[in-house]
């Protein structure tokens, strides 16, 4: 315990002597963005104790970009019960954005996309793996790796193309009889997601 | 400030982003086929209890359970 607190200290030490008063690094940098001010109050208060850790500290620091582009862009494609995929190496893979189909090469810009129901496919020498994405967000690093989240994603023999085309007639019928705002929205979401499903069983 | 920002449709409406990807996701969800449709209902039961609380003391609680479908309070 004592041996991290004189690390702790060697490292507030230098990391407040580099940095301006206003100056903070972003929180996904390697944990010497500690408070030199807060670790030294801190100190005054409970000499005893080591100053508290912060989550970003146990975070493993980020992998470098590296300074050519990488062949091959690593995905994590995950849902909220499970990791679909992770770190897996692939060629492209393309995601559907709001603003439209994007593809995704290694040596991407970042960029931060906001997801709309439609079809992810990803990329490996000839091998192309769909899903069916209902919304969520792909974060694409400057060392090319894709973080994409979904709510809900299932690959394209798991849709029911009966039920897409019942639902799709049932809510354009609501979206005709929708009165307030909010039915409307409703009723539009459920248009737009029927009419992706749709589209991605046929096309 | 007027916001000249494009807002999406259902953000115009007064829906929150969280609400209106939890309904594309059971959107989807109903549309599946039949063994993994059973899965993912089952994979999204909640079942929570929720007391109002009023001068102190916690009014009779609401029970809700089974209930995939988005909730607003």
């Amino acid at each position: 315990m004592l041996r991290q607190a004189s690390r702790l200290l060697s490292r507030s030490v230098a990391a407040g002597s580099s940095k301006s008063a206003t100056a903070r690094g972003f929180s996904t940098e390697v944990p010497s963005t500690i408070d030199s001010t807060f670790v030294e109050s801190w100190k005054k208060v409970a000499p005893n104790m080591d100053p508290p850790q912060t989550p970003s500290s146990f975070m493993k620091p980020r992998p470098s970009t590296a300074s050519s582009i990488p062949t091959k862009l690593t995905v994590n494609f995950v849902l909220p019960y499970a990791s679909e995929l992770s770190g897996k190496e692939v060629d492209m893979v393309i995601i559907p954005a709001t603003t439209g189909q994007m593809g995704v090469l290694p040596g991407h810009v970042p960029t931060i996309a906001e997801l709309k129901p439609g079809i992810m496919s990803v990329h490996e020498g000839t091998d192309v793996n769909k899903y069916f994405v209902s919304s969520g967000f792909a974060f694409l690093h400057a060392n090319s790796v894709a973080d994409i989240i979904a709510v809900e994603a299932v690959p394209l023999e798991n849709i029911d193309p009966s039920q897409v085309q019942k639902g799709l007639a049932e809510f354009t019928q609501k979206l005709a009889a929708a009165s307030t705002d909010l039915e409307k929205a409703e009723a539009q979401i459920g248009v737009e997601v029927h009419s992706a499903m749709n589209a991605a069983l046929t096309g | 400030m007027a916001s000249s920002a494009a807002v999406p449709f259902w953000r115009a409406a007064g829906m929150t982003y969280i609400t209106y990807s939890n309904i594309c996701a059971n959107l989807v969800r109903k549309c599946l086929k039949e063994p993994f449709k059973a899965e993912s209902m089952n994979r999204e039961k909640v079942h929570f209890s929720l007391s109002k609380w009023a001068d102190g003391k916690p009014q009779k609680p609401v029970l809700r359970s089974d209930a995939p479908e988005v909730s607003d309070f």
